[in-house]
């Protein structure tokens, strides 16, 4: 795995009159798994949008390493991301789903790569031709991982991974956080949970309205660490 | 990673769109639908028992306006099955230039285009007893020289309200107005290419140069506009 930090600086979003971020500048290192919390409206999401590149920061500039993160840098190849919708076509199946990506990403040895994603998302079990459109959500939520690491990307990305899964789902999912950590990726996720994020989170970043409030990073952190840090961060006290 | 040609990433979107098509059928079956209906509307309108009463010029509107419905059916679902589940977010985080997904999806809303309009010169040829086989060739370039033209403007506005309420609303009002041109053209020399009592094909040759003139004008700006339109820029 890379060493490059993702690095923001004092980065901003705006969107028409409405500030979504002001003035943010956070480094994220690989190998930690990093939870973004807040409130609703907190700018969480967009913060997301920003490091997936989707979205271009009004202000300041997002770096990976020593180069530039932009919407037409090909650094966007290192990204995975896992959002709130699985992020592949329902009409094809799981195999041909990681197929089409596996080509747009130029794998070699796709095939290889293939079936080692759907053996460790656990779907490797599933009719070949069953239609992605017919899976269950927990399924669709493991295809949206094995199609976010199917190009070994140095970043993950997931927005409120756990938030339509079942708890025997959510510790999956949980596990699999782990899992990319030890392997030296970076993963940076948005979530509500805060005992989920108790669990994995290595770094914390609590905003609110568009501002940092809270920024350590430290681990192991007890449920009720979290929950007391996310209180005082979000009545701006900390 | 193997960096693949921009021709290829381009081919391997149209693939994966006809590829789905193929297997529900979904958008060809509307789209043959619109475009029967249509013919069929003008036909009881048009004839009125009497051998020949429906003219060149009025067969190749007839043609044209049935591409032009059938073609927005096709264009509002285009980048549907991008936008269930937010496949969208995974096509343009992938390393394709954004370009090759404009050309792959351009190419694929066309051939389905082009698809529908091969069974539309039978039916046209059946009930106004079109003369479609001495230029077969030429209205053939026609046909996919027009559908480029239309559908090169439709796959940007198709993606501009990828995410508006009410894009079946908008599309058709965006759309035809800008595809005026290439309507214009077409029907055009079409109606030329339909007269068997031409004295000469002079301005059908005239029509379709300005219409592939108009498709190279479209086309460009279609594979510059897409990123930015696509990206909500």
């Amino acid at each position: 795995m890379s060493d490059r930090v993702l690095r923001l600086v004092n980065v901003g979003k705006t969107f028409g009159r409405h500030r979504a971020l002001a003035d943010v500048s956070l480094a994220f290192v690989p190998g930690e798994v990093a939870a973004v919390l807040g409130p609703n409206g907190a700018g969480k999401s967009t913060l997301l949008g920003l490091l997936s590149t989707l979205a271009q920061p009004s202000q300041g500039r997002i770096t990976l390493g020593d180069a530039e993160l932009s919407r037409r840098s090909p650094l966007r190849a290192s990204i995975g991301y896992v959002g709130h919708e699985p992020g592949v076509y329902g009409d094809l199946s799981a195999r041909q789903n990681l197929r089409l990506f596996a080509s747009l990403y130029g794998l070699a040895n796709a095939e290889l790569r293939i079936a080692e994603m759907l053996a460790r998302v656990g779907l490797d079990g599933v009719p070949r031709e069953a239609a992605a459109r017919t899976f269950s959500r927990g399924m669709l939520q493991r295809l949206a991982l094995a199609r976010a690491l199917l190009p070994a990307p140095e970043i993950l990305l997931f927005d409120e991974p756990g938030s339509a899964l079942d708890p025997a789902g959510a510790a999956w999912l949980a596990g699999e956080l782990q899992r990319e950590r030890e392997a030296g990726r970076l993963v940076v996720l948005v979530t509500h949970d805060l005992a989920a994020t108790a669990a994995i989170a290595t770094h914390i970043v609590v905003l609110r309205r568009g501002r940092v409030a809270y920024d350590e990073t430290c681990g192991g952190y007890s449920a009720d660490e979290v929950r007391a840090i996310y209180e005082e961060a979000t009545r701006g006290k900390a | 990673m193997a960096r693949r040609s921009w021709i290829a990433q381009a081919a391997r979107i149209a693939w994966k769109d006809l590829h789905i098509e193929g297997r529900s059928r979904e958008v060809v079956y509307t789209m043959g639908f619109m475009a029967a209906l249509v013919v069929l509307v003008f036909s009881f309108a048009f004839i009125s028992g009497q051998e020949d009463a429906v003219g060149p010029d009025a067969v190749a509107g007839i043609l044209w306006v049935a591409v032009l419905f059938s073609g927005t059916v096709a264009l509002s679902r285009t980048f549907d099955r991008e936008r269930e589940s937010e496949a969208i977010r995974s096509l343009l985080l992938s390393p394709v230039p954004r370009s090759a997904i404009y050309a792959g999806k351009l190419a694929a809303t066309a051939a389905i285009m082009l698809l529908v309009e091969l069974l539309l010169a039978p039916l046209l040829t059946a009930l106004f007893s079109a003369a479609i086989w001495p230029h077969a060739l030429w209205l053939g370039l026609l046909l996919l020289l027009g559908t480029i033209g239309f559908a090169s403007v439709g796959v940007i506005f198709s993606a501009a309200l990828l995410r508006a309420r009410s894009r079946d609303a908008l599309l058709g009002a965006l759309l035809f107005p800008i595809v005026i041109p290439v309507l214009l053209a077409a029907s055009r020399a079409t109606a030329y290419l339909l007269d068997p009592t031409a004295p000469d094909l002079d301005p059908a040759l005239f029509w379709t140069r300005f219409l592939a003139a108009l498709d190279v004008v479209f086309v460009v700006v279609g594979l510059w506009s897409f990123e930015p339109v696509v990206m909500g820029e």
